[in-house]
């Protein structure tokens, strides 16, 4: 199989004559291994080899992708590019900045600290099936998975300019849940509902704690079963890492997406209730709050040097002690809109073009204790692991549902309860973060599965979080 | 392309060795994607791509690999992937699950290609974008689906298809959505729609209300109405999720809950725009009951599901998801509909929909887009964007004040890795009550 280096090379011999190029290269080798109902399911490979050419002519850019990586196939898709950039030369909202900086030359592959081939596929079944099996803890256990997904992820970015970026790395989706019934009920309990996809190989199922979790996870499933229903009111709210990293991926990284702002998502994902001239001058969130875009945290999931665009990516606060100060934008959109960004220009595959993304999108810590800050609730609840998510599409008016919860009475952790619900509203709900984690409360999630874009595109993003607790927020129960 | 394909079957069938057989699914598109904002062009291109998966199987041992099929060394890759596999199996137990069509059923569907050139539909968006702030996608090309085995089956779909999903803005989130998609460009269809919805976004200068938090008469039309049946499709109608007591139908099957008497389901397949056969080479039935005159009838069963719960299969894909969904008309004239609904809210869209507990079907969602209050039958303003949450078994159950009797073909207009071919067709519903919450 020729390198994808190689069909970067391929490309540069035939591109078209045009004002500027670009090709990335992307190569996606995967193994999918689970376990479901005491059942080794069929495993799963994949190859996933493609290239997209970008093109700018005159004031035109067009795009095309192509899995048929042969010269003749690159030449076509070179050609298609280029009558894009004709087509909607004039037609286009925006102007087209080249770059101007000098050439970058990169080449980077992450070892992670056990390579998943470290064992052999069997060995890993076996461990996959010894957690499927400690998961059915009883006859109430009526479904139940274990199940992890590796992905050898190699692109290489070059352009007309000299640049050549190469960047490889593993990533791994682990998965573990269990659903306990007896009647009409049925309560799931999960490892983070696969929010703790990490970069790395076999090693991260030990990171994530996977090999520890499957009878607690079970067995809280089976005692939410006999749990009372969340009560419902207004109350101080202690939210886990599993349920604050969607917190701040649907009330912070969404509307701070600069092309949400502009405009571009506004027909799919939506708009954003921040406007431009709030950068600088808005308060988002209390003082405790610093949220950072931080491509350089080891094993978190866009951990990465260089964006899809080829921008160099460095850890930026995009809100600093409660200020909004930085969105969340790429070159193309900073350059658009005149307000400061990061590296994220994103494409989840060859086969889609680059928009603002998130990309590691984290909370900073700060200097309570868990036991600190359930010492500081006198009437509230504890909430752990997201299980559904809802927002309005200017990113606004939020509800979040947990897994499970228990209730803070006088400063000590009470009973268990289920269906725990909570809304808000994005532009007053970080304001009343009133108590934020230590560094010891702090987890690294992760998802692939962030949608937006048109053609849609589901990705891969990063959320490092301490638990965070909450001033008067509506609590609500199931039923 | 279906040519290409039957020589990889038959590349395929010539490396097998002994016992072994395969199956073969073939996905493809060659699509132009150009996305608007602001009456303008964001961006354009084309996109081709061609996916192979590729199961092997043994006796009861088996395992897939999905490959791009590059054009340059699609032989090696394809024999590297069977060699791929060959190993694996080596590795994996007897899967008791694994359940196959092995009496041959094959068909070839290729729709003509009617589809408009690109620079007539990019041309006539930005023309009616005009004087107005337009934002979208225009999507267009061919889709084609293969399948192959080695009992000798062969199936080929390709369809062309154009979607154009649009919306009119006015300011900040008070908007209009229209879409216009089939199969061949109607000039003057197209048009008519884009009126319409310049007509409707007038509706949207007037003063927008804000309501209170309560339960409010409402009109779901049938793209809202799509929102709801999207999340209940994810395991609602789905075999394993019934047999496994995850599904949020679970009061329906533990308990007997019904929704009215005049909501019926089926998974249309004979009328939808999704191949007529399965991942396993079964052919998909006409139609599957699902909820009938408001019972619970029947769940989609793909053939791993069939076999381990010991039912037959009804051609299902592995997601159990519908492709086709096809919910029954009502008798509400749609000049009646403002009338029946009277005072409450018009609710073109909704929006983000999940569960508040999933046990109750109790969901949750925000209204968007073309959503307006109506008072005595006349609509009044356009409403901000409220927060709903309440159960099915209100909203199609208890509260159903009717349904309409025209009903919209929804097609999809996902794009996630390659072009929807799922569609739905919907009526809309009055509903005489609905939580709104926030």
């Amino acid at each position: 199989m020729t390198s994808i280096a190689d069909i970067a090379a391929r490309f540069a011999a035939v591109a078209p004559a045009c004002d500027a190029w670009s090709i990335r290269v992307m190569r996606s080798r995967s193994e999918s291994l689970s376990v479901t109902r005491g059942i080794v399911d069929p495993v799963g490979l994949g190859d996933d080899l493609g290239a997209m050419v970008t093109v700018q002519a005159k004031d035109g850019v067009g795009y095309a992708a192509t899995s048929d990586v042969s010269a003749a196939g690159l030449k076509a898709a070179g050609r298609a590019a280029l009558a894009w950039a004709e087509r909607v030369a004039g037609r286009m909202v925006a102007a087209v900045d080249r770059k101007t900086t000098a050439p970058v030359k990169f080449d980077r592959e992450d070892r992670p600290r056990q390579a998943w081939d470290a064992l052999s596929r069997a060995a890993k079944i076996e461990r996959l099936k010894a957690a499927a099996d400690a998961l059915r803890r009883g006859d109430k256990i009526v479904d139940w998975a274990a199940s992890a997904a590796y992905a050898d992820e190699d692109v290489v970015l070059a352009t007309s300019d000299g640049d050549f970026i190469r960047q490889r790395r593993g990533l791994v989706v682990p998965g573990l849940s269990a659903s306990a019934s007896d009647g009409a009920e049925t309560q799931t309990r999960t490892l983070a509902r696969g929010g703790v996809m990490r970069q790395g190989g076999w090693d991260v199922l030990e990171d994530v704690g996977f090999w520890q979790a499957p009878e607690r996870i079970a067995d809280e499933a089976l005692e939410l079963l006999e749990a009372p229903d969340c009560p419902t009111g207004a109350m101080d709210l202690l939210l886990m890492p599993d349920q604050m990293y969607i917190q701040i991926h649907e009330s912070i990284g969404h509307p701070l997406e600069l092309d949400r702002i502009l405009g571009d998502e506004r027909n799919y994902a939506g708009t954003s209730f921040v406007t431009p001239d709030m950068f600088g001058t808005y308060r988002y969130g209390s003082e405790l709050l610093n949220v950072t875009f931080d491509p350089g945290v080891a094993g978190e999931t866009a951990s990465y040097a260089f964006d899809d665009d080829g921008t160099p990516a460095t850890k930026q606060f995009l809100i600093r002690a409660g200020m909004l100060e930085r969105g969340l934008g790429g070159a193309t959109s900073q350059a658009r809109i005149n307000i400061p960004g990061v590296a994220n220009a994103r494409a989840c595959n060859w086969n889609r073009p680059a928009i603002d993304r998130m990309a590691n999108l984290n909370i900073e810590a700060g200097d309570s204790s868990l036991e600190d800050l359930i010492a500081q609730v006198n009437d509230g609840i504890l909430m752990e692991t997201n299980t559904s998510w809802s927002i309005d599409d200017s990113r606004n008016k939020f509800q979040f549902g947990c897994e499970r919860a228990r209730l803070i009475k006088n400063g000590k952790v009470g009973r268990v309860v289920k269906n725990p619900n909570y809304r808000g509203i994005s532009a007053t709900f970080w304001r009343s973060l009133k108590g934020l984690g230590n560094a010891a409360t702090v987890s690294v999630h992760g998802t692939p599965t962030c949608g937006k874009g048109e053609p849609n595109q589901a990705i891969r993003v990063g959320h490092a979080t301490p638990a965070g607790l909450f001033a008067d927020v509506q609590v609500f129960g199931g039923g | 392309m279906q040519q290409r394909f039957s020589e990889i079957a038959d590349l395929i069938q010539s490396s097998l060795r002994g016992e072994e057989g395969f199956l073969a699914n073939f996905s493809g598109e060659n699509s132009a994607f150009v996305r608007f904002n602001r009456s303008a062009v964001r961006q354009a291109g084309a996109v081709e791509q061609r996916y192979l998966s590729l199961e092997l199987f043994n006796g009861k041992r088996h395992a897939s690999q999905s490959i791009t099929l590059t054009g340059a060394d699609d032989k090696d890759a394809v024999l590297a992937a069977v060699s791929a596999l060959r190993a694996v199996l080596a590795d994996t137990p007897e899967d008791p699950h694994f359940l196959i069509n092995e009496t041959p059923s094959s068909s070839a569907r290729v729709l003509p290609n009617q589809l408009p050139g690109e620079d007539e539909a990019v041309s006539a968006i930005l023309e009616t974008g005009r004087g107005h702030d337009l934002v979208g996608l225009y999507a267009s090309g061919p889709i084609h689906r293969g399948f192959a085995n080695s009992f000798g089956q062969r199936n080929w779909d390709t369809a062309h298809a154009f979607a154009a999903d649009l919306s009119f803005y006015l300011q900040s989130d008070k908007a209009v959505k229209v879409d216009h998609a089939g199969t061949a460009w109607d000039a003057a269809a197209f048009n008519a729609k884009m009126d319409g919805a310049k007509m409707r976004l007038k509706a949207l200068a007037r003063a927008s209300k804000t309501i209170s938090p309560g339960g409010y008469r409402v009109f779901l039309a049938p793209a809202a109405l799509e929102e709801l049946f999207g999340l209940l499709s994810w395991g609602g109608f789905s075999l394993a999720s019934e047999k496994t007591a995850t599904t949020p139908f679970i009061r329906m099957i533990a308990e007997g809950a019904k929704l009215d008497p005049r909501v019926t389901l089926v998974e249309n397949t004979a009328e939808g725009l999704a191949p007529g056969f399965q991942e396993e080479g079964f052919v998909k039935p006409a139609r599957v009951p699902l909820i009938t005159a408001g019972a619970y009838t029947s769940a989609l069963a793909s053939p791993r599901s069939a076999a381990e719960f010991g039912v037959p299969q009804n051609g299902a894909d592995g997601s159990e998801s519908p492709v086709a969904l096809d919910m029954a008309a009502g008798d509400l004239k749609e000049a009646e509909v403002l009338k029946t609904l009277g005072t409450g809210v018009y609710v073109g869209n909704l929006w983000y929909t999940n569960y508040s507990d999933r046990n109750a079907c109790r969901l949750t969602g925000m209204t968007r887009f073309a959503t307006f209050w109506v008072e005595n039958g006349e609509i009044v303003a356009p409403l901000n964007v409220m927060r709903f949450d309440d159960t099915l078994y209100n909203i199609l159950g208890a509260n159903l004040v009717g349904l309409t009797a025209h009903r919209d073909l929804r097609l999809s207009t996902s794009t996630y890795e390659s072009r929807s071919t799922q569609s739905m067709r919907l009526p809309g519903a009055v509903v005489g009550n609905l939580a709104m919450t926030l």
